[in-house]
């Protein structure tokens, strides 16, 4: 890094950072055995939550410069927070993760390459639902083709790295281009109807996941909830909120507002922990613009994981039955450490005849998806997968439940690496739950 | 900046991946948490086995760089912060339980193994280590060695010190010896073993300890009980150690630790009453019943208005895991958050609890207290704001109060924490110019070229005050 860009990034420091979250930390060191990447570094406390934050007040004092190994330090973050909930100080480590990446990567100097990459993925795709719609057939194109089986012989997966080689073998079948576009937008309860929902369809999760969004519906339709679909709704800007993009994903989280605040429904709901999460916090977000900041605060206190819905609505007290078999539940960090929802999947998966429900150790350690970290920080990150894996095998169970596509995709790649694909699968909590539930109609 | 040849020979002895001096490595090696004390080191090292310590230590004595031991770096007296620069020296490869003795009761342990992690191997195997710090799930027993850590199951089973039975350790000059061993006597020559125990890393480096086990306690109650009145609670605990009963614990927690302690764990804390007591026994059944019984009677004549006992293991866990967060979760409410760790006679508890409250109102600071009040030893935590210097001052004199009324009452200024940097000023409060002599003569003999964490416990040179840093 250049002196000018490591004294414009200081600067930024020094004018935007919260110095009285900074000084929250009391640096007890209760974060430490909580932090993924502090136990696979070896106990490294440059890769703590008590390291990190130590170096974002030390940038804002001037006793180091913002440089390589800094950005390192919070590059190798999985952002997963699982400091958050054991801190007895509360001190709210994604807020400072947030406001430090946006800084370093607002002042930074990109190579043309990652500014192109960054440009496409983060303004041009994301924030356009027909676009992702686009990307997706592109892929259902490569999948029914043919082309995937010419590629796979041909030995030109060989030259990716190895997470994106297996990743590109579990990718789920994408839906073709007609079922992605005759998605209804008020569906009614089935029987009686006992609340009125808008369902938060998310860009991923309505589109490459498309048949677990229309689990979702089902679900809820069940559950005895009218829904509301709204069309102008767009993808929830965590991806830029996470990578210090964050003024364009207050423009998202802007547009997302207008699109649910004159629908009067109860709840929104969400089925991906990681948005949730991101649309739990538009309060915090939009906190400083008068505008909008009590209108985020509204939109954010109706969010409401589909798991905690159906809590709620006695969904655990249907009649549900599966086939015998070995369950257990891979936590979605920001699901768990941002939303608080962790009792509700195990209680729904709990609720189901024929299922053995086997607690994973460390279940709610990350498994290193974390948005594209599994891509831009691979080796991290299928370390961390492997010890998620060996936890999981150890619980003998058949399917491992996840409850945020990240980690589901994740947990296939576990599946695939680990050569156990003939034994043991990787499936979200709606799917599941549906299939129970329909099973005993 | 260490001498180029230094940082070679270091690198040839514990490999390159073992050796950091980034500027964000050192940063992130200069503090501990204790507030108000940071200090670059020059570089941090870790050893892989006792042998690559040794040679460490020898290198550094020959070109006297100070050598700052560190295991997690939880140090509440800012005895691990580099205040003289030098090496930061990691135990986190030595960090293997060797052996757990089940005919002599005894674990052989390295010191990086963290404190929880050789409690729960040890309680597998149905024995019993009974040291706690509140800190235990990231301390590291080397660390509670060198401090000689307490914890809430002081009262009845004693600290650190009492399960330590023998020690290597490599001294200033790189020879390793051993002290002490699988023993219940042992009378030959000084007990040195002792001497290390609390020495906060200023005499030498421990490279493995024999920690003595005692067998599990067959079962434990909780009990918590609720006062309207700070000084009601207070009386309490004397009154039940004054009736011949030891709990196995007997923490005390004021009105406003309680709400942040709320706050943080969600377990239902009631945070309407003035102070609570957190009492457990272990023990045979029937006599845990009675000792309960009897405790719960005398906190009711002593104006307790609630008693309820803990209904499962996991409430009662919930109870302690949230008392060990308390230090913390003060910090929710001011930027800076000054704990100390006075002690008093257990029989003086309640008068030391009005007076910590007294010297509060007086020095206009917010003063907190909680701690181990069934062994005198009590925690003020004072809330404050260290980037306010008048207020900053007004803490530091209530300090120095409450050290002397501490002392007046036939107690300490520090119970647990140590004395580090931190509490350095106060150290000849407490053992007199004559008592820092003699412990300057006992460093020279084993440390003269004071390379071993100097600047803590006393300075070398005459006491002068440590000027708190940012």
């Amino acid at each position: 890094m250049k002196t000018a860009e490591k004294e414009r990034i200081s600067q930024g420091f020094k004018e935007k950072m919260d110095y009285d979250e900074l000084l929250n930390c009391m640096r007890c060191g209760f974060c430490l055995p909580s932090c993924p990447t502090y136990i696979e570094s070896g106990m490294d406390e440059a890769h703590s939550p008590r390291g990190r934050i130590a170096m974002m007040k030390a940038v804002v004092d001037g006793d180091i410069a913002p440089d390589q190994d800094v950005k390192r330090s919070l590059d190798l973050c999985l952002g997963c927070r699982a400091c958050e909930p054991v801190c007895p100080s509360g001190v709210k480590y994604g807020h400072l993760l947030e406001q430090a990446r946006d800084i370093i990567y607002q002042n930074k100097k990109s190579s043309i390459v990652e500014k192109t990459v960054r440009g496409i993925v983060f303004n041009n795709l994301f924030p356009h639902q027909n676009r992702m719609v686009t990307a997706t057939n592109l892929l259902g194109f490569y999948q029914r083709s043919g082309l995937q089986k010419v590629a796979r012989k041909s030995g030109i997966m060989n030259f990716f790295p190895e997470s994106i080689r297996t990743m590109e073998k579990v990718l789920p079948t994408v839906p073709k281009k007609k079922e992605l576009k005759s998605r209804p937008n008020h569906l009614h309860a089935i029987h009686v109807q006992k609340k009125k929902v808008a369902f938060f369809s998310g860009c991923l999760m309505d589109t490459m996941f498309m048949s677990t969004n229309d689990s979702t519906m089902k679900l809820l339709q069940y559950a005895g909830c009218e829904i509301v679909i709204p069309e102008t709704q767009n993808c929830c800007g965590a991806l830029h909120g996470h990578s210090g993009e964050r003024e364009k994903s207050k423009e998202m989280a802007k547009k997302n507002i207008e699109a649910f605040e004159h629908i009067g429904a109860d709840y929104i709901i969400t089925n991906a922990g990681g948005c949730g999460a991101f649309l739990v916090d538009y309060g915090y977000l939009l906190k400083d613009d008068p505008e909008w900041s009590y209108r985020a605060e509204k939109f954010s206190s109706k969010i409401k994981d589909i798991t905690s819905i159906l809590v709620e609505l006695d969904f655990d007290k249907e009649k549900l039955r599966l086939e015998e078999q070995i369950v257990t539940y891979q936590d979605s960090c920001h699901l768990k450490n941002g939303q608080k929802t962790f009792i509700e999947p195990r209680k729904l998966l709990q609720s189901i005849q024929g299922v053995t429900y086997v607690e994973m150790k460390d279940a709610s350690r990350c498994c290193g998806s974390a948005g594209i970290y599994n891509i831009v920080e691979s080796e991290m990150s299928m370390q961390i997968l492997d010890y998620k894996m060996e936890q999981a095998k150890m619980t003998k169970a058949k399917t491992i439940i996840t409850a945020n596509p990240g980690c589901l995709l994740q947990m296939k790649l576990g599946i695939e690496r680990e050569g156990l694909s003939d034994t043991m699968r990787a499936v979200h909590i709606v799917d599941f739950l549906l299939e129970a539930f329909e099973q005993s109609l | 900046m260490l001498d180029k040849h230094v940082k070679e020979a270091l690198i040839s002895i514990v490999g390159l991946d073992n050796y950091q001096d980034s500027k964000t490595s050192l940063l992130t090696y200069s503090y501990d948490a204790t507030p108000g004390f940071q200090s670059f080191p020059d570089a941090v090292v870790s050893p892989r086995d006792s042998q690559e310590v040794a040679k460490v230590v020898k290198l550094c004595n020959q070109y006297k760089i100070p050598i700052v031991p560190r295991g997690s770096g939880t140090n509440l007296s800012a005895g691990t912060t580099p205040l003289h620069g030098g090496i930061v020296l990691l135990m986190k490869h030595l960090n293997n339980i060797i052996e757990i003795d089940e005919e002599n009761l005894t674990v052989r342990t390295q010191p990086g193994v963290v404190t929880q992690t050789l409690i729960e191997a040890i309680e597998d195997k149905g024995f019993f280590y009974p040291p706690d710090p509140s800190s235990m799930k990231i301390s590291q027993i080397g660390g509670n060695i060198n401090e000689n850590s307490g914890g809430l199951r002081g009262l009845k089973y004693g600290v650190t010190r009492d399960y330590v039975l023998g020690l290597e350790v490599v001294l200033p000059n790189g020879e390793i010896i051993k002290t002490g061993g699988k023993l219940a006597k042992d009378v030959a020559g000084y007990d040195l073993t002792r001497l290390f125990v609390g020495s906060e890393g200023t005499l030498g480096i421990v490279t493995e300890a024999t920690l003595k086990l005692i067998p599990k306690p067959e079962t434990k109650k909780t009990m918590l009980v609720l006062y309207q009145n700070l000084d009601a609670a207070a009386r309490s605990v004397s009154a039940i150690i004054a009736n011949r009963i030891i709990p196995a614990t007997l923490e005390f927690l004021d009105q406003p630790t309680l709400k942040a302690v709320e706050d943080f764990a969600q377990i239902g804390l009631p945070t309407n009453v003035k102070a609570v007591l957190i009492i457990e026994q272990d023990g045979p059944k029937s006599v845990v019943d009675s000792d309960m019984e009897k405790i719960a009677t005398i906190c009711r004549e002593n104006e307790a208005v609630e008693v309820t006992l803990a209904k499962s293991n996991e409430e009662a866990e919930a109870l302690t895991t949230a008392r060990r967060a308390a230090l913390s979760a003060l910090a929710r409410l001011r930027p800076t958050t000054i704990l100390e760790d006075a002690t008093v006679p257990r029989s003086e508890i309640a008068k030391m609890v009005s007076a910590i409250k007294e010297i509060a109102n007086r020095n206009q600071v917010t003063i907190c207290t909680f701690g181990h009040a069934g062994d005198g030893n009590l925690h003020p935590t004072c809330l404050t704001d260290i980037r306010d210097k008048v207020e900053m001052s007004r803490v530091e004199n209530a300090f120095e109060e409450i050290f002397k009324k501490a002392i007046e009452l036939g107690g300490t200024i520090t119970g647990e924490h140590g004395v580090g940097a931190m509490k350095l000023p106060y150290l000849h409060l407490k053992v007199g110019e004559a008592g820092i002599d003699i412990m300057r003569n006992i460093k020279l003999a084993f440390d003269p070229n004071n390379i071993m964490n100097p600047g803590k416990m006393f300075t070398m040179s005459d006491r002068k005050r440590v000027v708190i840093q940012k």
